[in-house]
Parts: structure tokens; C-alpha cells; sequence
């Protein structure tokens, strides 16, 4: 924030930008079956189709997941001034899923795509919204009040899913199992279109916060005597969260770590500055997550590795690292 | 001038008991006024209700004849610096970031103006902060951060500036140097309204004591009226004596 911070938010932007569009336009290219890219630069089939219906909606679905779950975790990490506040560890992520889980052990079978997981998980998402918010007017919360909450909320959750999964019949079960482990699959590009929406709004409202999440730094008491209004920033910072986290929980299934490890990196290699942590993240997230989904449907080719477990065991490793670097 | 009337404040906590009782004062800026008193008398609570951070259960206070908790709020912390107590102790920004906090009321623009930047630099200036302007707040002493938080309460350029026992952690230079900015706060137009168990400091330099005593408001008077032994002793249960230096300076201890 300190010198000229419009040129330093500019210049981080301009640069994760140009790195991140270089490995949305490398990704596609890259796969386990092999691609005749003389046929693909002809618009020939089936090389053309494949690049278009499948390679460029999954890149850009793995782009804007790994976008909208950096920012949330970003954003919670500030509203609730706490390092470990992710998608996951508020419970955010496991509504979700319970939604969509619910959507697939309870709908008729042919109703498991979208729209109907996806209302489902948003409806996941939006009722922790909305628990908090009916707490929040009964008693006075803090932030770890929120994230203890979260925490609990968690695991009822998983208990839920579990029980769902332990009843439902076998084809249901495997659906559940698939749709639980997470991961990137080319969808329409309508869903594209929802989704960038939903995640556009909650990134612009972020944003725009940015300096009141950089106020918070120094606690509820001293934001508050700067004119903020910390539960309501609060409250609305959680709604986006959720409203980010549901959106991609709905279309990719719960996908971990992201949320806890992209803004921490950035953090640390670019200071605590939510101005340009914010955009950043949004970027950095986005291309991390195209990386990770690119080694997972390439190394083992045929077979694909859900981007979980490579966003865990890529990304896990290195953050450590970091952290006891310095 | 700034006018801060406090008007048979009452408070009492969410399913608790009542803290203040029907608090009534007038301050007048420019002055320092000391809020004294023992533990639990509702100093910290009454320096909120002022800020606006809490909403009285009846009585109002005004500033300039509004009531402050009706206020907007970008407005009311324009009029109203609050420093409180505690702020983390690892907050990862630089001094000038912490300093340019104070501007937030001026506009929630995502970058700060040219006259956001001239008044960090005054602010700077006035609290003698030029050598620790790029350091990391995390890294300062206990008496530097404060001086930091008192360069945003200067910052944010407002008239009335509140203060939850500054000088809780400072040593006696760093404890002395924040009561001479407080004068010369007040020598520059400000009302500083200050909550401390420093009595002796306080009636030093304060130009007014509120004394509370479980909620009310036991005086408020000069010092010497204000902290007078009896009923000193009456309010803290233990006894106070005023004693005279051979320079002619008065100061007060306590004890048996």
C-alpha cells in the first residue's frame, strides 16, 4: 500500500495476467490422447471438436473453480481475520455438497446434471448463509465464534452425506462417490456462462471491499473507529464466499486446498495488501488449478487423477516448503 | 468549536447488568479531559458509547446537537478518532499502510487520493514518526505502535479523538511523550478524551477529570477538584495524598 500502490497493483496484475492467459491457451493443447495439431489448425474433425467441446470448456471451467475458490478463501482469511478460514473449514463447501449429494441420492436419476445439482448445492451454500444470519440476529458473533460454527457445521454435514451415501442404491452410491471425489469435466457452455457470472459478481464485490479487508488487518475495535461496519462486512463477506464456493462446488464437485493455499502463497510473495492480493489471487488461483487439472488428465493418461489429489500433492509440498523458508 | 454533550447515558450489556447509570457531562473542545476510575466503573464502555460503537439503553450523546448513534458512520468517525485498547500485535502492514487507515471515512475508493497521502504526511510530522515510516508495524515497540495509532487518529482528521489507556504498556519517555502530544493535540483545537489509570499523569495534564465510581459519574471537575484524597479514597478504597515538590510541583501517590 505504502509506495505508489496503483503502480504495484498494476504492474502484478498486468503480469499474472499475461501468465495466466499463457497457460489457459498452452493447457488445451495438452492431454493424454494425442492431438494432430496440423488437423486442428485446419478445423479439421476430430481434433477441432475435441479442442472445442472438450479441451477449451474444461480449461476454462478448471480457470474459473481455481479463481472463485482462491478469492473465497482470500476473502475469508480477512473477514475473519484468521489464517486457516477456507471454503472447507467454514463448512461452506460440505453444504454444498450435501446439497448436491441430497439432489443425486433423492432426484429420479435422470436429473443428477445441471440445473438441478447446481440449485441443489447453491441451496447448501445459501442455507449456512442463512443459519448464520439467523444467529447473528439472536447473539452478537465474533469471527471465531463463525469459524467454530463452521467447523461444526462441517462435520453435520459430512454425517448427512455419508448417511445419504451409506442408503442410496448402487448406481446412486457410485454416482455419489464419483460426483464426491471432485474434479474438472467439460460442460456446456451456457453452465460456462452461469458460472463466470455468479464468480465475476462475487470477485468484483471483493474488490471493491479490498480496503476495508485491509482496515480489518488491525482488528474488529480499529476498523470499526474507521467508519467499517464489521458484522455487516462480516455477514456479506461469508454470502459471497458461499455464493463463489457453491457456484464451482456445484459444476466440479467438492475440490480442496486451493482456497488455503493460493492466497497464503500470494501473500507471502506479494505482501498482505487485499488490493493485489485480490485480483491476484483470481488469476494465480485460476492458473494453478488449469496446471494442476492439465497434469492430472495427462500423467496416467488414459486414466485421470482427480485434481484434488493433485492440487494436494503439487501444491501441499510447496507451500510447506514456503513456510519454513522464511 | 466542538461540543460533546453526554445526556443521562444508560448502558447495560446483552443479558447482563447495567454498567453505566444515567451518565451527564459537556465537553468543549479544545481540552483534555482524563477519564478515571477503578476496574469495571465503565470507562472503556462509556469511550465506546461516544464513538458510537454501542447503542445506549436511554440518554443520547451528542455532537453538535446530533445523536452520535444515529450518525452515519463515515460521517461520525470524520467528527470522532477512536484509538482503542488492543489492536493484533502482528498486523503484516508498514506504519504509513496503518497511518492511511485513518482515511477509510473519506471514501472506500480502492486507492487513496493526494490528500489522503498530505495528511498521512502532517500526521507523520506531528508524532514524529519520519524514521519509522516504512518499518513493519508488527516489528515496533509497544510505545511506537501507539504513537502509530495516534498518527491515524491524526490522520483521519477529526476534531475529538478518544484514547482507551493509551499509555498502558509504555515506559515513562514513551509514557511522557504521548502526554505532550495529547497538549499539543489540544493546543491545536482538539478534544482529547483519554481513559487512563494514571492519576497522577492525569491530573498533570488533563484540563478535566470524569471520576466514575460503578457506573456513575462521581466528578467532573479540574483535577484538583476531581481527584481530591477523600474522595479518591471513598471511589478506589485505598488512601491518596497530594504532595508538593520543593520546585512547587504537585503529584499524588497512594497506599498505606
Amino acid at each position: 500500500m505504502a509506495a505508489d500502490p496503483r503502480r504495484q497493483v498494476g504492474s502484478a496484475v498486468l503480469v499474472a495476467t499475461f501468465a495466466a492467459l499463457a497457460i489457459a491457451a498452452i493447457s488445451p493443447l495438452l492431454g493424454g490422447s494425442g492431438m494432430d495439431y496440423g488437423r486442428l489448425w485446419r478445423g479439421e474433425s476430430p481434433d477441432w471438436e475435441i479442442f472445442v467441446n472438450l479441451r477449451v470448456p474444461r480449461t476454462v471451467l478448471a480457470f474459473l473453480a481455481g479463481a472463485a475458490l482462491s478469492v473465497a478463501g482470500a476473502l475469508y482469511q480477512a473477514v475473519l481475520r484468521e489464517a486457516l478460514a477456507t471454503p472447507s473449514s467454514l463448512g461452506v463447501t460440505s453444504a454444498a455438497a450435501l446439497g448436491a449429494v441430497a439432489a443425486i441420492a433423492l432426484g429420479s436419476g435422470e436429473e443428477t446434471g445441471f440445473p438441478l445439482v447446481w440449485a441443489a448445492a447453491l441451496a447448501g451454500s445459501g442455507v449456512v448463509i442463512a443459519l448464520v444470519a439467523a444467529l447473528g440476529r439472536v447473539k452478537r458473533f465474533t469471527a471465531f465464534t463463525l469459524l467454530l460454527t463452521g467447523i461444526a457445521l462441517s462435520g453435520i454435514c459430512t454425517a448427512i452425506i455419508l448417511l445419504l451415501h451409506s442408503l442410496a442404491g448402487i448406481t446412486r452410491s457410485f454416482q455419489i462417490a464419483h460426483w464426491l471425489m471432485g474434479g474438472i469435466d467439460a460442460v456446456e457452455y451456457p453452465v460456462l456462462g452461469w458460472l463466470a457470472g455468479a464468480i465475476a459478481l462475487g470477485t468484483w464485490w471483493s474488490i471493491r471491499q479490498a480496503r476495508v479487508l485491509n482496515v480489518l488487518m488491525l482488528g474488529e475495535a480499529w476498523a470499526a473507529g474507521r467508519g467499517v461496519d464489521c458484522r455487516r462486512v462480516t455477514w456479506q463477506g461469508f454470502a459471497v464466499g458461499a455464493l463463489l464456493v457453491g457456484s464451482v462446488t456445484a459444476v466440479t464437485g467438492p475440490i480442496g486446498f486451493v482456497g488455503l493455499i493460493v492466497p497464503h502463497l500470494l501473500r507471502r510473495i506479494l505482501g498482505p495488501d487485499y488490493r493485489l492480493l485480490i485480483p491476484v489471487c483470481w488469476l494465480g488461483g485460476g492458473a494453478f488449478l488449469v496446471v494442476c487439472d492439465t497434469i492430472s488428465r495427462s500423467v496416467l493418461a488414459p486414466v485421470e487423477i482427480p485434481v484434488g489429489v493433485t492440487t494436494a500433492l503439487l501444491g501441499g509440498p510447496f507451500f510447506v516448503w514456503l513456510l519454513w523458508s522464511r | 468549536m466542538t461540543r460533546l454533550v453526554l445526556d443521562g447515558l444508560q448502558f447495560a450489556y446483552p443479558g447482563g447488568k447495567s454498567v453505566l447509570h444515567g451518565i451527564s457531562a459537556v465537553a468543549d473542545s479544545p481540552a483534555v479531559i482524563g477519564i478515571v476510575g477503578p476496574n469495571g466503573a465503565g470507562k472503556s464502555t462509556l469511550l465506546d458509547l461516544i464513538a458510537g460503537q454501542r447503542i445506549p439503553r436511554a440518554g443520547q450523546c451528542t455532537l453538535g446537537g446530533q445523536a452520535i448513534h444515529q450518525m452515519p458512520r463515515d460521517a461520525l468517525c470524520r467528527q470522532i478518532a477512536h484509538v482503542p485498547q488492543l489492536v493484533p500485535a502482528d498486523v503484516p502492514l508498514t506504519v504509513e499502510e496503518v497511518i492511511l487507515t485513518g482515511r477509510l471515512p473519506y471514501g472506500r475508493g480502492l486507492f487513496e487520493q493526494e490528500e489522503d497521502h498530505a495528511a498521512m504526511e502532517q500526521a507523520i510530522l506531528r508524532t514524529r514518526l519520519t524514521a519509522f515510516r516504512g518499518r513493519p508495524f508488527g516489528a515496533l515497540s509497544g510505545g511506537e505502535k501507539q504513537r502509530v495509532l495516534l498518527a491515524a487518529a491524526v490522520c483521519q482528521g477529526a476534531p475529538i479523538v478518544l484514547l482507551d489507556e493509551p499509555s498502558a504498556h509504555l515506559d515513562p519517555e514513551n509514557e511522557a511523550a504521548m502526554w505532550e502530544l495529547f497538549r499539543e493535540l489540544q493546543q491545536s483545537g482538539h478534544l482529547v478524551i483519554v481513559v487512563t489509570h494514571h492519576l497522577g499523569l492525569a491530573a498533570q495534564h488533563c484540563d478535566r477529570i470524569w471520576l466514575l465510581e460503578q457506573g456513575r459519574l462521581a466528578a467532573d471537575a479540574v483535577p484538583c477538584d476531581a481527584l481530591e484524597p477523600a474522595r479518591l479514597e471513598r471511589v478506589f478504597r485505598v488512601p491518596f495524598h497530594w504532595h508538593q515538590s520543593a520546585e512547587g510541583r504537585v503529584f499524588l501517590t497512594y497506599g498505606r
